[in-house]
């Protein structure tokens, strides 16, 4: 659980393009702003579901607040620090597999449990989060005999060993197919349900924010502003396509995000 | 068990050919067995050569060189391929000296290597080592520098000590691609032995070929060609055997 207050979030890159003019070439520093003023503040425990068109700067914010990356301007406190560079305390999920191809599932689950002296203990303790992922009869396997959907579960679980205070998610769920997707939906809503540790998702599909998040945050424009960051407090299962206001909602942001026809 | 046989079988036709085709030969030019001696008498000699103790001989101080030279090529060139892997500046600074060096032949290197060591072991051993040294250092440098990033921010994500970076990251990661680069340079470091063994010293199968022309034994000669050739094939398939070890295995599936 943490409580993250973003403000006044700003990204540039600088960019170095040549440019012919009639003396010569000469270089010229330009800067590509991606983020602008970003002021959001999450609160304990909250799933945040941040939305946005493909290339607006979601996975940009996400690893600044993780600590992978730095912003030009502004600031992210989290309880009221300053982030200092990535830590046990907020883990990242990644986009792609990011498991450790040549340790097995239950040494890549260990990965965040070394602090842990007492070898029995330790195992033991991976074990629970094999167990809570429910890829028990895997632990000795590699991740490259694993499905897709394992391998997310995988990683999962070596994520929440650690008991990170928050959970850093940048599109988790690509390129897993259809049944596979609202599996492991339905497993990271349980899974925050359970736990209540704070989660930074990022996605470009609508209905995972409206059936996940506690928040949803859009993001869009270039350079990036905050379009919209709403609390969802309707009761987990939702039902996106009955309940009337999240209907409305949800053709609201088809609609913002230039797809009104879509619905 | 059908495809081991096959793997065993296959090569084994292959080389029955390569004796027919040598035995053709001999009787279709006319050579005498001095000048070209045919496979039975290649057999004999080796038979000969073992009996009396000098193959044996000549055998472990090739592959005694080999072993000194590889080893060293290994424990310095690897550890700097691995810095340069991870440390741009420096490889900006060192990997245009290392593409220099590298092109330049070890037999080159031979006139020097003498003057500077003498006679004896330590010029054949550095022949080896640096014809090891450059190509270990380029694939190692290579193998390290193409890790996927991920990898460091998950290490970076966990608190990974500098150590553990080392330890569960960059030496496995690089491993698969190691290993054959390992396996490529042991070969070329077994081609080396030879040409260095004619130079510098009174030992090896180098000295044994070369003391055996001086002696006009061609039989000799090719039982030395035949005995590098066999060592040759079990270094390369124990290496072989390496690269398929369980730690090294999902380099060749994930990706």
């Amino acid at each position: 659980m943490s409580h993250i207050i973003l403000a006044g979030l700003s990204k540039k890159y600088s960019e170095r393009r040549k440019k012919i003019r009639d003396a010569g070439e000469q270089l010229q520093a330009q800067s590509f702003q991606v983020l602008k003023d970003i002021d959001l503040e999450f609160e304990n425990g909250e799933m945040v579901c941040i939305l946005g068109p493909s290339g607006c700067g979601k996975s940009t914010l996400l690893r600044i607040i993780a600590g992978f990356d730095q912003a030009t301007s502004g600031s992210v406190l989290i309880d009221g620090k300053q982030i200092q560079g990535p830590s046990e305390d907020h883990i990242f999920v990644y986009q792609h597999s990011a498991l450790l191809p040549w340790m097995t599932v239950s040494e890549n689950v260990g990965l965040g449990l070394r602090s842990i002296r007492e070898e029995k203990q330790r195992e033991e303790k991976i074990q629970e989060y094999i167990d809570m992922v429910e890829l028990n009869g895997f632990e000795s396997r590699y991740p490259y005999e694993l499905s897709g959907g394992m391998q997310r579960r995988a990683e999962l679980a070596r994520a929440l060993a650690v008991d990170p205070k928050t959970l850093f998610m940048d599109e988790p769920f690509t390129g897993l197919d259809f049944l596979t997707h609202m599996r492991m939906r339905e497993e990271v809503v349980m899974m925050h349900l359970y736990t209540e540790k704070s989660v930074l998702f990022v996605t470009h599909d609508i209905d995972d924010a409206l059936v996940m998040g506690d928040r949803i945050v859009i993001l869009g424009g270039r350079p990036a502003t905050v379009l919209l960051s709403r609390k969802l407090t309707y009761p987990h299962p939702r039902k996106i396509t009955s309940e009337p206001e999240l209907v409305e909602l949800r053709r609201e942001i088809f609609f913002m995000l230039g797809v009104p026809d879509a619905v | 068990m059908k495809i081991l046989s096959r793997s065993f079988i296959l090569p084994l036709l292959t080389f029955c050919g390569a004796i027919v085709i040598w035995e053709l030969t001999i009787c279709f030019s006319g050579w005498k067995t001095q000048v070209f001696p045919d496979p039975l008498t290649v057999v004999t000699s080796i038979g000969q050569l073992i009996a009396n103790g000098t193959l044996v001989k000549h055998t472990i101080a090739s592959l005694f060189r080999v072993t000194a030279g590889f080893y060293l090529a290994i424990f310095l060139g690897i550890p700097l391929g691995m810095v340069l892997g991870r440390n741009t500046f420096l490889l900006c600074a060192l990997n245009p000296l290392i593409q220099f060096m590298r092109p330049i032949s070890p037999l080159a290197w031979i006139p020097i290597a003498m003057l500077w060591f003498g006679i004896g072991e330590p010029p054949a051993v550095f022949l080896i080592f640096l014809s090891s040294f450059f190509p270990l250092v380029v694939s190692t440098t290579l193998a390290v520098s193409s890790i996927n990033p991920t990898y460091f921010q998950v290490a970076a994500n966990f608190n990974l000590t500098r150590w553990e970076v080392i330890s569960k990251i960059i030496v496995p990661a690089m491993l698969p691609e190691v290993i054959t680069a390992l396996r490529i340079t042991l070969g070329i470091a077994w081609l080396v032995v030879v040409a260095a063994e004619m130079i510098a010293v009174d030992s090896g199968l180098g000295y044994l070929i070369l003391d055996s022309r001086n002696a006009l034994r061609m039989d000799y000669v090719m039982a030395g060609m035949v005995v590098i050739g066999l060592i040759g094939l079990a270094l390369d398939m124990a290496m072989k055997k390496l690269g398929k070890a369980e730690a090294v295995a999902w380099g060749t599936f994930s990706q």
